[in-house]
């Protein structure tokens, strides 16, 4: 370690074990040998299949803010949600602190993680090196449990089966655009290298 | 004579706790405590990890009991009225035949929480009484239970989701009940608790053991 750091060696971020940073083939991932934890992964063209995913992903998001998610009907009246309504109603009955955390789980932090993902890795496709990397990469991992759209989802069932025991609930466009979504955010991470992130940078910034 | 296993700690360095980079402390003392790659404050291990986790547990534990008394929906149709805790909305869930959702509600929202902060207390507590014993097993669960700690979040998102479409003023209407910010507070305050914990202080223990040797 001449300059202090090192990226040829790797400690387990769970048990601390110092392992050293083979070559690997695209599509494999190293596995702590101690506690068993993912060390890293590769994937072929990591970055631009993530920044597809991404741009997917806000696409559909979009979508699912734009119409209806489920409708309710009962008696001859009827009522649509959309996907923000939950975290207004949670503030209007009083329940601001729930409010907030709905609309912060559901809304501004799948959001975020979609904006960081694509201002990182767009400029790179474009070669161009982006701006505030440290601090977007930081962003991104402490959002990164606060974004809850895939648990959303099991609410949305919940509420649907729970409701359709005594009206009529049909689904709306939005929730259709939002699975998308949530679909196309797992692809995104599930494609991301961090590490392809920091090199590329190197490369730019040479 | 035992082997001892290189840990960053042990070769006098530490590992960015956001990036990864392993730093040495030679570095941190010339330079700064901020990673040279993404800029994250560097740590060897989560500052105060076991008192944090304790304080945050037992705040989450108090929060359970309210979370499980008070109601936290009630429905009103046609005139009549029922009010549902989060156990009685499973039960409702079950007696009305959805069996297959009954269970993931059941287990999101009672086994979960209660098994997060029994979960928690048993790592926090066995690092402080230095056990050495099943390591790795403890490991992963401490994997697991950081896994599964949010998905508690979907009765909250079902309320959100019932109030916002069941609301024909004479006909039906769903209101929230104080139980629920009890129950959001638990599950983002365990939420908390497993991000203080350091998993890396299970290992450490066995450092000290070998090093008595």
């Amino acid at each position: 370690m001449a300059a202090g750091y090192t990226e040829a060696l790797v400690a387990c971020p769970e048990c601390d074990l110092v392992h050293s940073v083979p070559e690997i083939e695209d599509g494999e991932q190293g596995h702590c040998i101690r506690c068993g934890s993912l060390l890293y992964v590769r994937h072929r063209n990591s970055l631009d299949r993530s920044l597809a995913f991404a741009i997917t992903g806000l696409f559909f998001f979009i979508l699912a803010n734009m119409f209806p998610l489920l409708t309710f009907e009962l008696d001859g009246q009827s009522q649509s949600n959309r996907l923000i309504d939950g975290a207004i109603a949670f503030m209007d009955a009083g329940y601001w602190e729930l409010g907030l955390v709905v609309f912060v789980a559901s809304i501004v932090a799948p959001l975020m993680v979609l904006i960081v993902l694509i201002s990182v890795l767009l400029p790179m496709r474009l070669n161009i090196a982006p701006t505030n990397v440290k601090v977007q990469i930081r962003l991104l991992t402490h959002l990164k449990p606060w974004a809850m759209s895939e648990i959303f989802i099991l609410g949305i069932i919940v509420a649907f089966v729970k409701l359709s025991d005594f009206a009529d609930v049909s689904v709306g466009l939005s929730l259709v655009a939002f699975v998308l979504m949530v679909a196309a955010v797992v692809m995104a991470y599930m494609t991301l290298d961090d590490s392809a992130i920091w090199r590329r940078l190197k490369e730019l910034k040479a | 004579m035992t082997v001892l296993a290189p840990t960053a700690q042990s070769m006098n360095a530490m590992s960015c706790h956001i990036c990864g980079l392993l730093v040495s402390t030679d570095y941190i003392t010339a330079h700064s405590a901020h990673c040279p790659r993404c800029d994250a404050r560097l740590h060897s291990r989560k500052p105060n990890s076991l008192n944090r986790t304790l304080a945050l547990l037992i705040a989450a534990a108090i929060f359970y009991v309210p979370a499980n008394i008070y109601p936290v929906l009630t429905l009103v149709s046609f005139g009549k009225a029922t009010t549902n805790t989060i156990m009685g909305g499973v039960i409702e869930l079950a007696q009305g035949g959805q069996w297959t959702i009954a269970v993931i509600v059941f287990v999101a929202s009672v086994l979960v929480p209660i098994f997060k902060i029994v979960a928690l207390l048993f790592l926090v507590l066995s690092v402080r009484m230095k056990k050495t014993r099943a390591l790795r097993q403890r490991s992963v669960l401490y994997r697991f239970t950081e896994f599964v700690g949010r998905w508690s979040m979907i009765d909250i998102f079902m309320i959100s989701i019932l109030i916002a479409l069941v609301k024909l003023q004479s006909i039906a209407t769903v209101t929230a009940g104080p139980g629920a910010i009890a129950f959001a507070a638990v599950v983002i305050i365990t939420m908390f608790a497993a991000m203080a914990f350091d998993p890396r202080l299970i290992w450490d223990v066995s450092r000290e053991e070998d090093d008595r040797n």
